[in-house]
């Protein structure tokens, strides 16, 4: 049971990574990864909820009717969505505020419901759990490193620390959307290039 | 802040672009955007899912949330007022064209959970337009949708024979030509700014 349980939590990570491999949850990679602190709230946010809706809905696998599978599905992600965006917005508003829609669009992030239907809807809760963490992780580390190259090309700071100084010429085009879309089709080149040898 | 409807249109279209400077919609758009023939069908339920459900959705919050002051409930029920029209719109394709349905298969439940939609919604909470505005918007957005896929098929089919260095195949190389994309509806940024 307990290799099990690891096997679960590692797959997603890398051999089943839901960004890179998967290619799921593209919108928010894109949209957030502007800047190192606003990636790291919203990751936190997509763990928080993926773990509790995997967990959530294992528990109540035997008792939902499959005609409305989707539509529970849909409610409980949005419960979590809700319980993030409150706390968000009562503890730190500007980052709020700069993230947007992007905290409500959680609820469409196909991770979220993709791990719910291959995974948690025929597991018991306690290795969802693990499965929705493990996905969770598996999406945060590389939104990381995506918003890390990004803020550190696009605007010469870590966390709003400068890094480079003064010499430094900020690659505005970073910051912006063709940056997000290239720096992820290089993220994948890598991986994959990697893989494939 | 006063846009008319038409600017909204437009810019939607163009220099807001949902999918390419709002990265909504990408999931559906990389794996549909492999043949003209399914990302006009896709596109055309998208542009009309979206002008349809934003106004939905404005009436709601307007004149349901709000009195009630449940607006941290929008989620939910903008969700499922998605849910609700896009089964509708399914069961209408279903009787009207067999073809289309064959063709969009498991597509069209997708559309729930297209971000686009719920997205669109989102922004025009966030930017409170007005009832008119609201509809333009989710308009303008789902043509803006449906001129990426289309254009984006479009290259792709071009691309059929191309080699691709290894491990760029599928998603990657997709994705840089949508950031080509991006940069090239940078151009329109000057024109009209909605945000």
């Amino acid at each position: 049971m307990p290799s099990k349980a690891i096997k679960t939590f590692i797959t997603p990570l890398g051999k089943e990574n839901p960004v890179f491999v998967q290619i799921l949850g593209i919108c928010s990679t894109l949209a957030v990864t502007n800047k190192f602190e606003n990636t790291l709230v919203m990751v936190i946010g997509v763990i928080f909820t993926t773990t509790l809706s995997s967990f959530t809905f294992s528990l109540l696998r035997k008792i939902i009717p499959s005609r409305i599978r989707m539509m529970v599905e849909t409610l409980i992600i949005a419960t979590f969505v809700i319980i993030v965006d409150i706390a968000l917005r009562a503890y730190m508003p500007e980052v709020w505020q700069q993230l947007g829609p992007y905290v409500g669009l959680i609820i469409t992030n196909c991770i979220v419901m993709g791990r719910l239907e291959a995974f948690a809807s025929s597991n018991p809760p306690g290795l969802s759990l693990i499965d929705g963490l493990g996905s969770g992780i598996g999406y945060a580390y590389v939104l990381l490193i995506i918003a890390f190259f990004r803020e550190l090309l696009g605007s010469g700071t870590i966390w709003g620390i400068s890094v480079f100084g003064d010499w430094w010429t900020n690659w505005a085009i970073m910051i912006m959307p063709p940056g997000a879309f290239f720096m992820l089709a290089i993220f994948i080149w890598v991986v994959k290039g990697r893989a494939a040898e | 802040m006063s846009f008319t409807p038409v600017a909204i249109f437009f810019g939607a279209i163009f220099t807001g672009n949902i999918l390419l400077s709002n990265y909504l919609g990408m999931c559906s758009f990389l794996s549909v955007s492999k043949e003209i023939k399914t990302s006009t069908g896709l596109g055309a339920a998208v542009i009309f899912v979206m002008a349809v459900t934003t106004m939905l959705n404005w009436i709601v919050y307007h004149y349901l949330l709000i009195p009630f002051h449940l607006e941290y409930l929008r989620f939910i029920v903008f969700i499922v007022v998605i849910a609700a029209f896009v089964q509708l719109v399914e069961m209408i394709i279903e009787r009207v064209s067999e073809g289309l349905y064959a063709a969009l298969g498991i597509f069209l439940p997708l559309i729930t959970v297209n971000c686009a939609i719920l997205g669109v919604s989102l922004f025009m909470v966030i930017r409170s337009y007005t009832l008119a505005e609201s509809f333009f918007f989710g308009l303008g957005s789902g043509v803006g949708w449906f001129l990426a896929i289309i254009a984006m098929a479009g290259i792709r089919k071009k691309m059929v024979g191309a080699k691709i260095p290894k491990g760029l195949e599928g998603p990657g190389i997709t994705l840089i030509i949508a950031g080509m994309m991006a940069l090239a509806f940078m151009g329109f940024s000057g024109m009209i700014n909605i945000s």
